[in-house]
Parts: structure tokens; sequence; C-alpha cells
């Protein structure tokens, strides 16, 4: 009986995530609409709602095609492994106070950087297995560029890690007296640059840059396969959002609201961010990503992450 | 300090963006919301007729000569009092590039093109326009014009404009657009 229950829980929270990615597709281009003087999708339902239902049914419907240079294998498989990669970090994520599946979970953080590796693994070989040039010059673009961006990401969650003494998500929250941002604002900027990189969205959309590489490393995808890549693309920029809400802006602390309003607030207020981003700035070269990665945001997530432990260090003595 | 610069730049154009909110579309809704056309806007060519109710075409073919599409065809007839006309008179629109050659070569600015241009269709066929579906009841763009009014010229005795069937002279410049 709890078994299933369980099973029927999981289930739900797919769907709820999955209806989230489609309806955040929708928004985007909303909200790109108002940041850009103009409608955005507005015929299908109230607010153009229904237009997430609609692009969802249509890209079902279509022919799941696997072209004959393709390896059929492979190229089956790395939709699904996208979008279960991004799928399963979820079940660490606190919503609300004891409200997740394995937020206690010691190596919670661990685990999703694990997971958010193995999402580079479904782009590599989804591109790789393509036999397409432009999909492998994306899938290589993804893979240098996800190893450059893990870094800087996984030392700003450290210095996180040390303020709070704990892996766990749900310890990470708890530990919050005061948003880790005030602490960490630094941490805070170079965790959202290296979570934009991370989920290869614009401005840092080179892996599937679409005035170069037609579409990147989902060229040769379409219908429901391309929709799993679509659906990973979003989840990842939604965990990246309710990641930064609980491990830099106080999780579900908050006055007056209950805890899972306040969580949904913080994540969207960032998913904002990211919108914003798409709209208002140009994507650079791809040396100048490198650069920026390798050159300034690991020099200065280290020299965070030396300042948080030497003050951490100080608190501990003093 | 260009790092800095580059910072202030990056700032700027976020805040370009950020402050479009509030500004609204500037789409307009076009089915439901109306275009406002330009004056010399050039839309779907009628035939038209003088301020006294006769067509003012005269069947001269100047329009179906100088079409770049020739999808313009007609044919001249003359009526009872000598005056010509055209016995039919056909555009065929799913030729027609609306350039308005027509509209300059006619000497009696007859073929006007005014401001229709929503008529899509689900044949070729129904594209072709008769004569019936192409004279309209009005004077279009020009409306104190007749081709065979004229003020005549000026002899001793009397100024332009005062022999029997002449008119008073136009101001030239009262038939701009």
């Amino acid at each position: 009986m709890t078994l299933f229950l369980m099973a029927l829980g999981m289930l739900l929270t797919t769907v709820v995530l999955l209806g989230l990615a489609g309806f955040l597709v929708f928004a985007e281009r909303r909200v790109l609409g108002l940041l850009q003087n103009r409608h955005g999708p507005n015929r299908l339902g109230p607010f153009g709602i229904g237009q997430a239902l609609a692009d969802a049914l249509k890209l079902m419907s279509k022919e799941n095609f696997v072209p004959a240079f393709a390896d059929p294998v492979l190229y089956r498989a790395a939709p699904v492994l996208v979008a279960f990669s991004a799928l399963a970090s979820f079940a660490v994520v606190p919503l609300d106070r004891g409200f997740s599946w394995a937020g206690d979970w010691n190596i919670g953080l661990l685990f999703i950087l694990a997971m958010s590796s193995l999402n580079a693994y479904g782009v590599f070989l989804g591109g790789w297995a393509s036999g397409s040039k432009f999909a492998l010059l994306g899938a290589v673009r993804a893979v240098a560029q996800l190893v450059s961006y893990e870094l800087p990401l996984g030392l700003a969650l450290l210095a996180v890690v040390l303020l709070s003494g704990s892996l766990s998500l749900n310890g990470i929250v708890q530990a919050q007296w005061m948003p880790y941002i005030v602490l960490q604002p630094l941490g805070f900027v170079i965790f959202l640059i290296a979570g934009v990189a991370e989920t290869h969205r614009l401005p840092f959309d080179l892996p599937e840059a679409e005035s170069e590489l037609v579409a990147g490393f989902n060229t040769e995808y379409g219908g429901m396969r391309f929709g799993y890549f679509f659906l990973g693309e979003y989840l990842g920029l939604t965990l990246i959002a309710v990641l930064a809400a609980a491990l830099y802006l106080g999780g579900w602390h908050g006055p007056w609201l209950p805890g899972w309003i306040w969580m949904l607030i913080k994540t969207f207020a960032v998913i904002f961010i990211f919108f914003w981003l798409r709209a208002s700035l140009p994507r650079p070269r791809y040396d100048q990503l490198m650069a920026l990665g390798w050159k300034i945001l690991l020099p200065l997530s280290l020299l965070n992450l030396l300042c948080t432990a030497f003050a951490a260090a100080l608190w501990r003595l003093g | 300090m260009s790092a800095y610069r580059g910072l202030v730049q990056l700032g700027l154009g976020l805040w370009t963006t950020l402050r479009q909110i509030g500004r609204g579309a500037s789409t307009v809704s076009y089915p439901e919301e109306a275009l406002k056309l330009p004056p010399r806007w050039r839309g779907r060519p009628v035939l038209t007729r003088d301020p006294d109710g006769d067509e003012r075409c005269v069947a001269c073919q100047l329009c179906s000569a100088v079409c770049p599409t020739r999808c313009i065809e007609l044919q001249a007839g003359e009526r009872e009092d000598e005056r010509r006309y055209p016995v039919s008179f056909r555009i065929n629109f799913s030729r027609c590039i609306y350039c308005g050659f027509c509209e300059e070569a006619c000497p009696t600015l007859a073929i006007q093109l005014l401001d229709a241009f929503a008529f899509s269709t689900e044949h070729h066929r129904d594209l072709i326009y008769e004569k019936e579906a192409l004279l309209i009841d009005g004077t279009g763009k020009h409306p104190h014009y007749n081709f065979y009014r004229h003020a005549g010229v000026a002899l001793h005795g009397k100024d332009k404009g005062q022999g029997s069937n002449e008119s008073p002279p136009v101001n030239g410049r009262s038939n701009l657009p």
C-alpha cells in the first residue's frame, strides 16, 4: 500500500513538473513579449495559456523518426537521459518544511551535481549519436561549456555548504537564519552565471546556437524526442531557480505567507531573471565564454570560498 | 577598467529591456484592431465613376498595356453618344502585384487602388474579378474630377469656363492626394 502510494505520488510529482515545464515554455514567450514590446502567444485560451497544451500536442503527434546515419540506441537513449536527470534532481529539493521526497538526504547537493553531470552526458550523447556535424559541434561545445562552468558552480555551492555545515537541502535551508545572498553576494552571482551556462540558456546557448549550428546538439531530433530535450532544458532551468531560492534566498523562510508560497515566489523571481537575461543579452563568442569561465569565474569563486572559509574559521574562534 | 565598463554596459542593457514592461505592445492585433492605412496605400484596384455617375473608364487599354503581370484584360465598346466604355473588364488578382502602374497610366483616373486588401479566397478562380465586381458607385480618391469636363480656353469676350458645356477652371493643387 505504501509502495503504491509512493509510486502514485512520484507519478503526480512528475506530471506536475512536466506541466510546469510546459507552462514555462509558454510563460517565457509571454515574458519575452512583455520585455520586447510585443504580445507573444495570446490566441488560445485565457492569456494564450492553451498554447502550451497545443505545443505539447503537436510534439507528441509527430513521427518518432530515427535518421539512417544515427546510432539507433544512443540516439533514443539521450533525450530520456536528459529529461530523467533533470527530473530526478527534484527528489532532493524541499518545497516546504518537511515537504520533499529526499530533502533530508545527507548528500543531496552532491546528488544534484552528479545529476547535472549526467545531464551533460545526455546532451553529448544526443549530439554524438545524431551523426551530423552540427549536432557534433554542438555536443562538443556543450561538454566543454558544462565542464568549465561546473567548477565555479560547485565552488560557489561549497561556500554555502561551509556556512551551513550540511549537504542536505533541508539542512541548508534550516541553517539560513538570514538568506545566504546577504553573506554570499558574490557566490550568488557566480552561481547564477554558472547556472545559466549549465542549463545552456541564452546568453550562453552556444551548444544550440541557432545562428551558427542550426539547432546544435538537437539538430537531428524531432517530435517527442526533441520534446524531451526541451523539457530537460526547462526542468534544468527550474532546478537552478529552485536551488538559488533554497540555497541563497532562504527557501521556505518568509513572513506571513506559508512556506511553499514563499518558495514558489522566490523560484519564479529567479526564473524571471533567466527570461530577462535572454531578452537582453547577445550571445558571446566561444572563446569569450571559455575565458569568462576559466579566467574570471573560477578565480573569483576560489577567492569567494577562501574568504568564506577564513571568515568561518574566525567566527568559530571568536 | 574595461571589466567595470563592461558591467555598466551589461546593466544598461538589462535596464533597457526592463523599462519596456509598462509600455505595452506596439503590435496591432490586426483582425480585432483596425489598421491605420497610410493615405497613399495601394489596395485592390477598382473602377470609379465620375461625379455625374457615369463610368470614368474609356477603355483605352493603357492599364492593360502597362501592367507588368498582364493581369488586366478588357474589351472596348461604344455608347450611343459615341463615348467609349469597357464592355468587359477583368482583373486576375492572383497575379496582381499592386504596383499601381495602372492607376498612374489611367488618363481618366478611372482605375484606382483603394484601401481594400483582405480578400483571400479558397480558389484562384474566385480571384478573377469581373467588371460588376470592380465597378464601384463612388468617385474614389478624386471626388470632383470628370475627364469630360473642361474649362476651355479664353477667347475675346469669353474667359475660361464660360462657354457652353465648359466648367470653371480647377485649382491644379487641389487634385493632389
